[in-house]
């Protein structure tokens, strides 16, 4: 294993900015997204959506749509089987209502006709018959006794008597005396916060294309951040098995973790598979908003003691989450991250997750934490505001470090959190002028990061070029680090290596794109797959030259004789060894495998500067910078990219983006119009100061980047619009007028 | 559906009278076309105007401009003698949208579009502009206050269409401002918004001014009393607080996903204010 490890290292390449080698096809609009895919004799499917929050399906009757000139097949819940475990028969029935609609815009039926126009028509046709039932779409309103109920005896046992069976699970973090902390603060705050779902945003609408023989094989070509899982999914769901559904993953227009979760893909197959023709599907904006993605919405109380110089003595967190119409787990997140910035001696976080008639929750970057952090971080800001201490260096003092044993359990090994703050202090921004009615904010983020299931060949070429096969799809420029580490490790430039994203037919299981884990796992698994390929190279020139394989080492893309006692042999490069591999044993190839550990968690600080209108609540952000441990920035150009992208859609998550629903229970705003993503305009340019403390577990030091980013920005805002015109935001998002009645208020 | 474009004003008309089931005008289609992509509407019949000669014509007219009905946003605001003349109103449809928008949105689209919020029709209200309507029965000048009757409909009658608006004369020491609020900077509706035209005496004072309120009520609010408040001063602390309340008097908004009643009411007197000193400015600037 020491071999996995981290090992100080003179670059050649990584840390380099080449262009990526998906770019061309990007910008000339030749790459190939979801709904790119055709097939002869392909039909086009339409979704029926419930106009209902919560209602009884008393009856669907399809015998008008099914008699319409072009239409090939319907299906209803009908259809598909009942799983037996709970989180599949979830999956299914978020994909597909089963005697109930649980949410606005949950599928009822679905056609598949000749034409997008004669699909659209005979939905028209589909007659359901509705019971309605009361319906609750707000989180506390959901955790009272006598609420609707979503979804009957789904509740777990470690749930507390007394509440409402909305309230599926909970879960309880932490370590300490509490009451012997908070008795030692000089001041104790407790607040209480509320903030809306969100949406990943992404602007590839989801998209696939689905074909299944009559021998029972199966094709799925899919926009998803993991074509593995969704084999696993919908294989289980088809009741196929997984070497007869092959699904292959297009390039990807945005995810941000919403599309690690299956929504219509198993009714595309299914309806394939009754009209025996290839379907597509493809939702519109109105269904993403509707049926897929957002994040959980949430209710919190967080309380926080600190002496008058700045200790903290004790933190508390409750927190209730709602993932909408189906349990889940990731308030677990929430109350594990925290407080993971703080060294504490005395903390508890405690989570509940409740149902409500919303789609079910997907990830979102960093999913869980953002929440949790905007809570902890408005208090402790609260908190030096009060005593009139300077914030960065109050997180200094209560930062987190090596040895630290953290919040949810773990003690920690090397992290970057006090090395990131000061950079922070360090930073000009953080001294520069402000004027009136500008305030600056500051906010910690973490995240845990993933390792998981992964698997790469790599493939030499006998012209000397390298084919790196690996199984995860490309959402944030991971070819082009992939590439570079197989060319630093094989010591032949970035140019002669090419990555591609394999179907799941032609390599071993990969885990979702998510956790922030393909630059780390999967790079990890390329550096060791061309260890492997080394070896067998170094083996060809042994060979070649009658010597032991020992006795040959590899040093700047060739294999050189080991010391003097090997013998007196010119270097042989990796292309001249790749030349004549047909006559030295046959092709050259790398494998590894492995179910990565080590991920290193990830901490970050945002600044930020932003101006409020006082006569119209709105809040313009006037200059932003990103402070972020990369380990090691492979390139950083999307290392930068990550960074930018998330503190952006922490911005809009802070100032406008929400889920608004009526009382009617329907969701108001489904589009981009009125879910209001942050426009470039909107923004000042993000700065990003990346931070390098090598990863012990990878062995070039990369951690994760992806999600940290997303973390920070809701409290920074906050932070920011509090010193700015003196009111404190516990609402988000924090749109105008919101804000506006709050200024209003402290007059 | 059937898609027909006119050649000329009385073929439109013609068509439009001789369709029993639902017709609609075509000009840039920035909202038609969106409204047929989301089947918010589903007309039998379509009548593009954009081809009949004169619609795209910007001409000078008694010492103001006539905008032909099929003229873009990016049209007019290369055009160096109504920017000059009308400020306000051309900021107000340059709004609207993005590059691509601009390139085929018009003005007499937005207005009949008769959403609350079009932002080209409060500084056209405020400019005292008209509408020349062609129809059945001929053409006839209609104010523009008198076009919208609530929102998402007008008061022309069947096979109506507006064919040009016109912008009146004006005297030197006069210009306009239109300012929207919306949460972003750009893409989105005026959650409130507010049409200023003013004209200056020789002492600095205002001499006349036409205040225009949007998204505040079922349709565009010309704020008689505002105008009045400022009518005679310099834009004085006090004169902008009065005409800020008028402002709130008069507005009936909705709460809704993009605002509260409190805040159109409260944020159109701020906009009134801000849009009347950017006209002030501008009026005073001119020699
Ligand atoms: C991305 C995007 C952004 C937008 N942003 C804004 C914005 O910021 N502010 C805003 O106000 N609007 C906005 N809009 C809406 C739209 O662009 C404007 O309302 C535009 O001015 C409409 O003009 P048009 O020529 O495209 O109208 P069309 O779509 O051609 O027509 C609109 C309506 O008016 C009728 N009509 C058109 N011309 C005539 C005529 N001459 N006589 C009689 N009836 C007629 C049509 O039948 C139709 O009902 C946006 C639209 C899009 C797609």
């Amino acid at each position: 294993m020491a071999l996995d490890a981290y090992q100080k290292r003179e670059f050649k390449q990584v840390g380099t900015r080449p262009n990526r080698p998906d770019g061309v096809d990007k910008v000339t609009g030749r790459a190939m997204y979801g709904a790119d895919a055709t097939a002869p004799g392909m039909l086009h499917a339409k979704i029926l959506r419930s106009p209902h929050a919560h209602a009884r399906i008393v009856s669907i009757d399809t015998s008008a749509a099914e008699a319409l000139a072009g239409v090939k097949a319907i299906v209803t819940a009908a259809d598909f089987g009942v799983p037996e475990d709970d989180f599949l028969r979830d999956v299914q029935d978020h994909c597909m209502a089963r005697g109930k609609v649980l949410y606005d815009g949950h599928a009822v039926a679905a056609v598949a006709a000749t034409t997008i126009a004669a699909a659209k028509a005979a939905l028209k046709l589909i007659k359901v018959e509705y019971e309605t039932l009361p319906h609750v779409t707000d989180v506390d309103a959901a955790m009272k006794p006598g609420a609707p109920v979503v979804q009957a005896g789904r509740a777990y046992e470690n749930v507390p008597a007394g509440m409402s069976e909305n309230v599926t699970h909970h879960c309880e973090f932490g370590h300490g005396d509490l009451d012997a902390g908070f008795a030692k603060a000089d001041r104790v705050v407790e607040r209480h916060f509320k903030t809306a779902a969100t949406h990943q945003g992404y602007i590839e609408p989801n998209a696939c294309l689905a074909s299944v023989t009559s021998d029972g094989k199966a094709e799925l070509w899919v926009c998803t951040q993991g074509q593995y899982f969704y084999r696993t999914l919908c294989a289980a769901l088809l009741g196929m098995e997984a070497s007869q559904l092959r699904v292959t993953a297009s390039e990807i227009g945005g995810g941000f973790g919403g599309k690690t979760m299956i929504y219509m893909e198993p009714v595309a197959l299914a309806l394939s598979k009754k009209a025996g023709r290839p379907v597509k599907l493809v939702l519109t904006r109105d269904e993403v908003f509707r049926a897929t993605g957002p994040t959980v919405s949430s209710s919190m109380d967080v309380k926080i003691g600190m002496t008058k110089d700045g200790r903290i003595t004790a933190a508390q967190a409750r927190l209730c989450y709602s993932g909408g119409a189906f349990p889940n787990t990731t308030v677990d997140m929430g109350a594990q991250a925290a407080f993971a910035a703080y060294d504490l001696d005395a903390v508890q976080t405690l989570g509940w997750n409740v149902m409500t008639n919303r789609p079910k929750e997907s990830a979102y970057r960093a999913p869980g934490a953002p929440l949790s952090i905007y809570a902890v971080e408005s208090v402790v800001d609260e908190l030096c505001q009060h005593f009139g201490l300077d914030p960065l260096a109050v997180r200094l003092l209560n930062a987190a470090d090596k040895g630290t044993k953290s919040s949810y359990g773990p003690t920690f090994d090397q992290i970057g959190l006090k090395a990131t703050l000061e950079a922070a202090q360090a930073h000009p921004h953080y001294t520069a002028p402000l004027g009136p009615n500008q305030g600056r904010g500051l906010s910690c983020g973490f995240w845990f990061n993933f390792g998981g299931n992964t698997c790469v060949s790599l493939n030499v070429n006998t012209d000397g070029t390298v084919g790196v096969t690996e199984g995860n799809p490309d959402i944030g420029g991971s070819r082009a680090s992939i590439s570079l580490m197989a060319a630093e490790e094989l010591g032949i430039p970035y140019e002669k290596i090419r990555t591609i994203v394999a179907d799941t037919s032609s390599l071993g299981y990969n885990d979702v794109t998510d956790g922030s884990r393909v630059t780390f796992a999967v790079g990890l698994a390329t550096i060791k797959a061309a260890r492997d390929a080394i070896r067998k190279m170094c083996s060809r020139a042994a060979k070649i030259w009658g010597i032991d394989e020992e006795a040959v080492e590899w040093v700047d893309g060739a294999a050189v004789p080991a010391g003097p006692n090997a013998g007196k042999f010119p270097p042989m490069t990796l292309a001249e060894i790749a030349a004549v591999s047909a006559e030295t044993g046959g092709p050259i190839a790398g494998h590894y495998e492995v179910n990565a550990d080590g991920a290193g968690v990830s901490f970050g600080v945002h600044l930020c500067d932003i101006e409020v209108d006082p006569e119209t609540g709105a809040t313009k952000v006037l200059r932003y910078t990103v402070f972020q441990d990369a380990g090691k920035a492979v390139h950083p150009s999307y290392v930068e990219g990550q960074m930018q992208g998330g503190a952006v859609q922490g911005i809009g998550w802070a100032l406008n983006e929400e889920y608004i629903y009526g009382t009617d229970g329907r969701l108001q705003n489904a589009g981009f119009l009125d879910y209001r993503i942050p426009v470039a305009s909107d923004l000042p340019m993000i700065d990003t100061v990346i931070l390098e403390i090598p990863n012990p577990g990878h062995p070039y030091g990369v951690r994760g980047v992806g999600e940290t980013g997303i973390v920070p920005p809701l409290a920074a805002i906050a932070n920011a619009v509090s010193r700015a015109v003196g009111v404190r935001m516990t609402e988000l998002p924090m749109s105008p007028p919101k804000l506006l009645k709050a200024l209003e208020a402290k007059g | 559906m059937q898609y027909v474009a006119a050649k000329t004003a009385d073929e439109a008309v013609a068509l439009l009278v001789g369709q029993s089931g639902m017709a609609r005008v075509l000009a840039g289609g920035t909202d038609l076309l969106v409204q047929l992509k989301s089947g918010m509407v589903e007309p039998d019949l379509v009548v593009d105007i954009k081809r009949i000669p004169g619609m795209k014509d910007i001409t000078a007219e008694a010492g103001g401009f006539r905008i032909g009905a099929a003229v873009s946003g990016a049209e007019l605001g290369e055009h160096a003698g109504v920017c000059a003349m009308w400020p306000g109103v051309v900021e107000g449809f340059n709004l609207i949208g993005s590059t691509q928008v601009q390139g085929r949105a018009t003005m007499a689209g937005n207005l009949c579009n008769a959403s609350p919020a079009g932002d080209a029709v409060p500084s056209l209200v405020a400019a005292d502009a008209t509408a020349r309507v062609h129809g059945p029965n001929g053409a006839r000048d209609v104010a523009i206050l008198g076009i919208p009757a609530g929102p998402g409909r007008t008061t022309l009658a069947k096979g109506e269409i507006i064919t040009s608006i016109f912008l009146p004369a004006r005297p030197a020491r006069a210009s306009d401002a239109y300012l929207r609020f919306i949460p972003r900077t750009e893409m989105d509706i005026a959650v409130a918004s507010a049409g200023v035209s003013l004209v200056l005496a020789a002492d600095g004072t205002v001499e006349s001014a036409r205040v225009a309120l949007g998204a505040v009520a079922p349709t565009v609010l010309l704020a008689e009393e505002a105008a009045k408040a400022i009518t005679g001063t310099r834009l004085e602390e006090d004169a902008l607080a009065r005409m800020a309340a008028a402002c709130a008097a008069i507005c009936k908004p909705i709460d809704d996903k993009r605002g509260t009643v409190e805040f159109r009411t409260k944020t159109a007197g701020v906009l009134a204010k801000r849009a009347a000193r950017i006209a002030y400015d501008r009026a005073g600037a001119k020699k």
